[in-house]
């Protein structure tokens, strides 16, 4: 078990790419055989992750040097920097690792009912276990390059699966904006890490971080790197790809893009606090973000109201949510600099941004997961076609409801507990910052009663007059989100002190993150 | 052979080539532009990855009958190829892509060829 | 489907191209070159094929199923090589040392070995493989897609 330990850092990367390759020979015999390979191959990548997490939480961080005589050999003898690719998981990147396992293992259980009736299905569980190995991989790396090489396996993996059914007229679409606009970000990330590679000869993010000083060139490298994670995580103003591809994708894939979404922001954190640390201006960037995250709010809200496409609908309210997250993560990074407004309410606004990433991704893959049943057996994107589908669906309608008010921030829900600690730090730091946010959670609030109330009450309509509920699998994987949603909110205070805090305490504590590999 | 140019001068190509990048993916509509323009922008960062490892007097970093020590820098080299390979791949799918839009809508500007609007 | 001289021309010129392709790949560890630019000749092959017999009588022959083949088998062959040093770690060069590529090359400038290089020269033909095979599918079925029969449709 132990060896499993130290050796869960790159098997859990590397069994969805054995997988993925696999899963092409494999269907073409049995097509059971490849849906039980998926399966289990996720299901053993979650249990990885779980055993993981409980061991860092415990010990601290793990390194894994690929290609060394023994993990930990991060500096061999006669070298005096770290050479080879080198792993490092701490508490803030097994928690994105968690979230990551968890969406896809639930995504791809709805898949094997949803895409039942597609051709070429091969290729589409191939491409989900790439993007699923692409995801893991972002976070796991301690290596600025590998971040760009996994950042161009998930965009490319998810350009490809957003626009799998080519048998619709937007689909292409959606995928090619997707494409386009990861690519450009992409490209810049390179150019920031040739800028770093020229300056200091180094590409190990925590090597970096030992020796970076905040000479021109780095302050162009800092910008250049903020706008391509703000272009990829759909902030405003770069926000125009996400209704699109959000829309066009099918379901379960939605709900992996917003998790790939997520890893982009959580590599902006990663940066900004791990790789600059306090060598930069904390109160410039630290507002920088939270303007970011404020428009996102504002924008997100207020353009959700207008839509009559569900899944629109919910792809604004995504880039809403997101906007809550580089608000309170922002105020973080904005009083990085004085630690007794760190220790009061900088730890504790992070905390909620970070406790309100797995909320997000929880409660809007739910939401995405119970429009795709509708679109799968009604037929129709349009809230105004739809009418009084909770007669027949009343399981559906349920889900969608427990989703539409965790997203508006209702107890018992999570997204209550996260919103709420967002709110009592973001006030210390500055009142008119929380003051819109509660202001955005209830229009958010309005949008959802009315995408619930045209969607699922009302007359039934008579075309819909024999719709069926969802099938098995579609209803599993929604439940397990669901059933996930009620535990965090019925005791945020669990959730806070295993996952959160550490995380938080993970971005911040800079020294820890070199110490790690350069330390020891 | 370089000791003719200043050595500014392939960085100053970079920036023209991101320049003209960028003005091509802001500013033409036809789709097939908008392609070669991110083409340009994954040209003008790899001769950027590639500049920045010249020695003075270097050779290719390759010990293979290689005639004299000093070399240019490698890490350069293999971060532009896997660029290179990605670019590749990433051209191919935006194709591929095109095709479908094309036999969708009927056309490759990005005006007309929208079915998505709001 | 060009003229008889192209098309036997091309015929006797694709064994030279594979062969060149090959040499680039498996010579990856001493001299420039490698999985990804080897493969990309033997892709430019199959293009020379493409343009002298047209994207439908290639198709009789080479099909994109068994392509799909080829590439699988060699990102199997790249992930199972890394996996093999899993003993020590993932990506252990394991055969170093041993009678197979396993000599240790002299440091600083010297004529090349090919017994060098462990399983760095495995690498290379596997991603070779993925290479040649996933380039010539993509182009098979791009001009299969937008030749003139497809579009007439």
């Amino acid at each position: 078990m132990d060896k499993l330990i130290t050796h869960s850092p790159i098997l859990i990367i590397a069994i969805p790419l054995l997988a993925a390759f696999l899963t092409l020979l494999i269907g073409r015999i049995s097509e059971k055989a490849r849906n039980v390979l998926v399966v289990v191959s996720l299901v053993f990548v979650e249990f990885l992750v779980i055993v993981l997490a409980r061991d860092i939480y415990a010990n601290g961080i793990h390194i894994y040097t690929l290609g060394a005589s023994s993990p930990t050999l991060t500096i061999p003898e006669q070298y005096m920097v770290p050479v080879r690719i080198i792993l490092q998981v701490d508490a803030m990147s097994i928690f994105m690792g968690i979230i990551a396992a968890t969406v896809s293992l639930a995504a791809a259980i709805y898949s094997l009912s949803f895409m039942k009736e597609e051709t070429g299905q091969d290729s589409f569980y191939t491409l989900l276990l790439l993007l699923v190995a692409g995801m893991l991989g972002m976070v796991f790396t301690g290596d600025l390059f590998n971040l760009f090489v996994f950042l161009e396996i998930a965009a490319i993996s998810g350009a490809g699966l957003a626009a799998f059914r080519i048998r619709f007229a937007d689909t292409a679409e959606g995928g090619f904006k997707y494409l386009v606009i990861s690519s450009a970000a992409a490209l810049v990330v390179l150019f920031s890490v040739g800028i770093f590679y020229a300056q200091y000869n180094l590409l190990n993010i925590a090597a970096l971080a030992q020796v970076i000083q905040y000479t021109m060139l780095d302050k162009v490298a800092l910008a250049l790197l903020v706008i391509a994670f703000a272009m990829k995580l759909g902030s405003v103003p770069l926000h125009m790809w996400v209704p699109d591809t959000y829309a066009a994708a099918p379901a379960s894939i939605t709900a992996m893009l917003l998790v790939s979404s997520q890893i982009c922001m959580y590599a902006l954190f990663r940066t900004c606090f791990s790789l600059y640390g306090v060598t930069l201006n904390t109160a410039t960037v630290g507002w920088i973000v939270i303007i970011l995250g404020m428009l996102s709010m504002f924008v997100g809200a207020t353009m959700a109201v207008l839509q009559t496409d569900v899944k629109r609908l919910i792809a604004y309210n995504c880039i809403c949510e997101s906007g809550y997250i580089l608000l309170a993560v922002g105020v973080g990074l904005a009083v990085l600099g004085h630690p007794e407004a760190l220790t009061t309410y900088g730890i504790a606004a992070m905390s909620g941004g970070i406790f309100h990433m797995i909320n997000h991704a929880l409660f809007e893959g739910l939401l995405f997961l119970a429009a795709g049943v509708l679109f799968y057996r009604a037929g129709t994107r349009n809230l105004n076609e739809m009418g009084g589908l909770a007669h027949n669906m009343k399981l559906t309608s349920i889900l969608f409801l427990l989703g539409a008010l965790a997203s508006s921030g209702i107890p018992p829900f999570n997204g209550f507990a996260s919103k709420l600690l967002i709110y009592e730090s973001v006030y210390q730091f500055n009142p008119i910052l929380a003051i819109i946010g509660i202001i955005v959670s209830i229009i958010t609030l309005a949008v959802f009663v009315k995408a619930f109330f045209s969607a699922f009450t009302g007359q039934v309509l008579p075309k819909y007059k024999d719709v069926r509920e969802a099938p098995k699998l579609m209803m599993l994987s929604m439940i397990i989100l669901s059933i996930i949603i009620v535990f965090f909110g019925l005791f945020p205070g669990l959730i806070v002190d295993w996952l959160a805090h550490p995380a938080a305490n993970a971005l911040i504590n800079q020294a820890e993150y070199i110490n790690a590999v350069v330390g020891g | 052979m370089t000791q003719g140019i200043p050595f500014n001068v392939p960085f100053l190509a970079v920036a023209a080539l991101i320049g003209i990048a960028f003005y091509i993916i802001l500013s033409q509509r036809n789709l097939i532009k908008l392609v070669m323009g991110l083409s340009i922008l994954a040209s003008g960062v790899n001769l950027f990855l590639v500049t920045l490892g010249y020695r003075e007097g270097g050779v290719a970093p390759i010990y293979t009958h290689a005639p004299i020590e000093r070399m240019v820098l490698p890490v350069p080299q293999a971060l532009t190829l896997t660029s290179i390979v990605i670019a590749v791949a990433t051209l191919a799918l935006m194709l591929s892509l095109i095709i479908r839009i094309y036999r969708h809508t009927g056309s490759i500007d990005s005006e007309e060829s929208r079915t998505m609007k709001g | 489907m060009m003229s008889k001289i192209v098309r036997t021309m091309s015929n006797i010129l694709i064994l030279f191209v594979f062969v060149y392709g090959l040499y680039i790949i498996m010579h990856g560890h001493l001299t420039p070159g490698g999985g990804f630019q080897g493969g990309a000749i033997v892709a430019s092959g199959v293009a020379l094929l493409l343009v002298a017999f047209g994207s439908h009588n290639l198709h009789k022959s080479l099909k994109e199923r068994h392509l799909s083949i080829l590439e699988s088998g060699g990102g199997l062959i790249f992930i199972g090589l890394a996996f093999g040093g899993l003993a020590t770690i993932f990506f252990y060069n394991f055969l170093v040392g041993s009678p197979i590529f396993g000599h240790i090359p002299p440091s600083g400038p010297n004529p090349g070995d090919i017994w060098t290089g462990g399983v760095i020269p495995f690498m290379n033909l596997a991603v070779g493989l993925k290479v040649l095979a996933g380039f010539s599918a993509i182009l098979l079925v791009m001009a299969l897609a937008s030749s003139r029969k497809e579009v007439e449709e």
